[in-house]
């Protein structure tokens, strides 16, 4: 058995076992490892992909769930790593330990896709499936606001 | 009191010794690891002048950084030390990971160790003349080269440059730098000089930790390497009696099942595999004296030793605390009680190891180079030096990766399995085989004047010794790691302070910021309760206990004044206040709290205000105290472990939940620019934030909850 999808563009035929979760078929079979394992129950967020434009926790999608669909990863949030969110994080230093911010990024990246001006309670509606042992959430939620603002200057 | 262990007075003098020695033959043995270390090797031959700064010919600059980047910023802070007095920019250099090794020992912890808010304390002094002495030998080794006196020469973005237009680049420099002896006493800037610390600066790791790219020890790969999930007593510290893994063995991409001390771990050609087909085997388990204990019964045992046991001395007793209780107007007792609590950051337990015969290869996150070294050599008889250890990214520490359980456990995988492994746990895993935060009973007694002053306190805490179980400290002895902040700022002339050592029956760890948490929760709540039996400020009447403390005093006066103490709020808020010495640093808090619809505290907002003396990267020092209070308000509100017949309650991020987006607090935050030595930020504001919105509860509710997390079952209760 092997399901055909697509990941971040590109087709991609995957061997594994289809009730395998999609997390560990990017990361152990397709090389793709900046989506991160923290719960292998949804309850974490640091999994989580697009699938089809919608953010989906990929610990609890099984490869058989995305046959032809289209998945993306934070290795495919921007060409050259400047999505308007990737530039907001650095510019207000986000990251701590860093392992739950693939996730964050896929979290609030499908947000901003939606809603480039999201208030305080969108923000909270959109992330607070993802955890973030590091504390880093005021600086997430300033960032997601300066890049929603970025996106609507170019728009 | 000095609450650092031992070894914290090793002089700069003792320090210089170490790394003239250092590099006059063990820095051989430092090779630049291979993790990024890449295209500083592929540029040309490497120089090292000392065990800190390798100088490529073509100018590429390789710093080692000798403390795990776990979100702290050390990988930038300790960067920024060496380059200030290399007179390099970031942008100049790369940063390596050090291997285990004799230079790299952390002074105030004794080993190379990660933990207790130390790096910049540590490193301060230590790194900035690391890069001063490659300075002055760069300087030194152009004067010769061109004839001239050192000092016409200056130093500066890589390059030396000399009268009459004479240019080197440290590359052009290197080989003969190298050559040079090392300066003992190489001449370090006055503060005032800083170009970088102090400033707030970009971190180095912060594009690779947006783009996906960033290698944690979960993403290392070796060739050739398999995977591995292992099975666990559910009891810790149960063993193996018999298993079956027939069904396991025949299962998709299964390469073998092995026993290890610690449990059966299933092999496979992946780790869903492995970990798919581990659900499969049955084990019969030897669950030992563990299966008896309950976290009640851990509580109540601290509590009966607490009565009972001989206390040790944590400070010399002031005074007469017993007949100043005895005149005292007002005698004020209280009890306060710290569940334990996990770590739990969001990286699962992982490590990948080679065992390949006598030449073993570690790669992955740990706070504790050398102890993955020893223990991994202990286990499988060889020597510390057939070990190669290459420390990842750790996504996250907070303590849990000071342990060695699971380094040790992927060595004995790859040892049986005769490949390359990769051991990673699951979340349940983790959650029920952490080395937990003690439980801990502090039990307060304190005098008061006609007045309401303090004039006896009796301090006592009764909790278990981390210290003892993973450092070996002998029984009797006190643990300063759990006295922290047992003795605050205020002026009380009587006082005792004893600490209890009780061995509740569950194995303990480290826990960011310590015994500082319990200490500090109690002594700030009691203070609280002792300026409501005196009818007073709760602010005023720390303030008026503060003559002759002027860092205690200032940090809590800006607090109060950026917190608006004492005026209005809105209808159902409260606040509350607390101050501690921590790691160096003084720093006081205010919490903003109301309860929601469902009896839940909800903090508002926190105000920090702190002086941790000299800083060397603001921005992260900010980002550290916006950590800590997210960090330490979900143990003061949110989450537990409990257990039940042995077995940890608690098994995922549903039943233990650490504070998520849309609880978190503003946090405002005043730093004090301060010319103090530099001190600890990494952990002191997760100890001062509990105590804060305790008080604040209290003053809100007028209920006074004693033992945490203060649930809105606990506040319904009390």
């Amino acid at each position: 058995m092997s399901v055909q999808f697509k990941i971040n563009g590109k087709p991609v035929t995957a061997q594994a076992e289809t009730d395998t979760p999609l997390l560990w078929v990017i990361r152990d079979e397709l090389g793709l490892t900046g989506t991160k394992f923290g719960c292998g129950a949804a309850l974490c967020g640091a999994c989580t992909v697009h699938v089809n434009g919608q953010p989906a926790r990929s610990c609890q999608t099984p490869l058989s769930a995305v046959a032809g669909k289209n998945v993306a990863t934070v290795e495919g949030l921007a060409k050259t790593a400047n999505h308007p969110l990737q530039v907001a994080w650095i510019k207000h230093e986000v990251p701590q330990c860093g392992y739950c911010q693939s996730g964050q990024l896929m979290s609030a990246a499908a947000l901003l896709a939606r809603n480039n001006n999201p208030s305080d309670a969108d923000i909270d509606a959109a992330m607070s499936g993802n955890l973030c042992r590091c504390g880093t959430y005021n600086r997430m939620r300033a960032a997601i606001k300066d890049a929603g603002a970025m996106m609507r200057n170019k728009a | 009191m000095n609450n650092t262990p031992t070894v914290a007075n090793t002089s700069r003098r003792a320090f210089l010794k170490t790394s003239t020695a250092a590099t006059g033959g063990l820095i051989m043995g430092v090779s630049l690891p291979l993790l990024g270390a890449g295209a500083a090797q592929a540029a040309g031959t490497v120089h090292t002048p000392n065990a800190w700064v390798h100088i490529a010919d073509d100018n590429r600059i390789t710093l080692m950084v000798a403390r795990s980047e776990m979100g702290q910023g050390v990988y930038t802070s300790m960067s920024m030390l060496i380059a200030e007095e290399l007179n390099v920019g970031l942008k100049q250099v790369q940063v390596v990971a050090a291997p285990p090794a004799a230079v790299y020992v952390n002074a105030l912890l004794g080993a190379q160790i990660t933990g207790g808010s130390t790096s910049v304390r540590d490193g301060w002094d230590k790194l900035r003349v690391a890069g001063a002495q490659v300075r002055q030998m760069l300087l030194q080794a152009a004067a010769n080269q061109w004839g001239v006196d050192v000092a016409s020469l200056k130093a500066d973005q890589g390059m030396v440059t000399g009268p009459g237009g004479k240019k080197a680049s440290y590359g052009q420099l290197a080989e003969a730098a190298a050559k040079l002896p090392v300066p003992d006493k190489p001449a370090l800037k006055d503060p005032k000089d800083f170009v970088l610390v102090g400033k707030r600066t970009k971190r180095i790791d912060t594009p690779a930790k947006v783009n996906g790219t960033a290698e944690f020890g979960i993403d290392v790969k070796l060739p050739g390497m398999v995977y591995a999930s292992l099975a666990q007593c559910p009891v810790i510290g149960g063993k193996v009696v018999s298993f079956d893994a027939a069904k396991a063995k025949s299962m998709p991409g299964v390469i073998d099942v092995v026993q290890i001390p610690d449990g059966v771990a299933v092999v496979a050609a992946s780790w869903w595999q492995a970990k798919k087909a581990r659900d499969t085997v049955t084990i019969q388990w030897d669950e030992g004296a563990g299966a008896q204990l309950s976290s009640e019964g851990m509580i109540n045992s601290t509590r009966a030793a607490a009565a009972s046991a001989k206390p040790i001395e944590i400070a010399k007793p002031q005074g007469d605390v017993a007949a100043a209780l005895k005149g005292a107007a007002k005698v004020v007792e209280a009890e306060y009680v710290q569940p334990l609590q996990a770590h739990v950051p969001l990286e699962p337990m992982n490590f990948t190891a080679h065992v390949n015969g006598d030449t073993i290869l570690l790669v992955g996150p740990t706070q504790f180079q050398q102890g993955a070294q020893g223990a991994v050599a202990a286990a499988l008889g060889v020597k510390p030096e057939a070990i190669t250890l290459k420390t990842t990214y750790l996504g996250g520490g907070f303590g849990r990766r000071l342990e060695l359980d699971f380094i040790v456990q992927a060595a004995q995988i790859s040892k049986a399995v005769n490949k390359p492994v990769k051991l990673v746990w699951t979340r349940e895993d983790d959650f029920t085989h952490d080395f937990y935060r003690p439980v801990a009973v502090n039990q307060l007694k304190a005098g008061l004047d006609a007045s309401g002053k303090p004039v006896a306190m009796h301090f006592k805490v009764a909790s278990q010794s981390v210290t003892q179980r993973a450092f070996g400290l002998p029984a009797n002895t006190l643990d300063p790691f759990m006295a922290e902040a047992s003795v605050p700022g205020y002026n009380i002339p009587n006082t005792q302070h004893d600490l209890v050592i009780h061995d509740a029956g569950l194995r303990v760890g480290y826990w960011r910021a310590v015994s500082h948490n319990m200490n500090a929760f109690a002594n700030e709540s009691f203070i609280d309760e002792l300026a409501l039996a005196a009818g007073q400020d709760p602010y005023r009447y720390r303030l008026s206990l503060l003559e002759g403390k002027p860092r205690f005093a200032n940090v809590l006066k800006l607090a109060a004044e950026k917190a608006g103490w004492g005026q209005p709020l809105a209808k159902g808020r409260a606040r509350g206040i607390a101050l501690m010495e921590g790691y160096d640093t003084y720093m006081a808090q205010v919490a903003e709290v109301s309860l929601n619809d469902a009896g839940e505290v909800h903090v508002h907002r926190v105000t920090v205000a702190v002086d941790p003396g000299h800083m060397v990267n603001p921005d992260t020092v900010e980002a550290q105290i916006q950590s800590s209070v997210v960090f330490g308000m979900g143990a003061a509100l949110k989450h537990q472990i409990t257990l039940e017949a042995g077995r940890v309650q608690q098994t995922n991020y549903n039943t233990f939940q650490p504070v998520r987006m849309f609880e978190a607090p503003k946090v405002d935050i005043v730093l004090v620019q301060s010319q103090e030595k530099p001190g600890g930020i990494g952990e002191p504001a997760t100890a001062v934030v509990g105590p804060a919105i305790a008080n604040a509860v209290a003053a809100l509710t007028g209920k006074r909850i004693r033992r945490l997390p203060i649930t809105a079952e606990a506040l319904k209760q009390a």
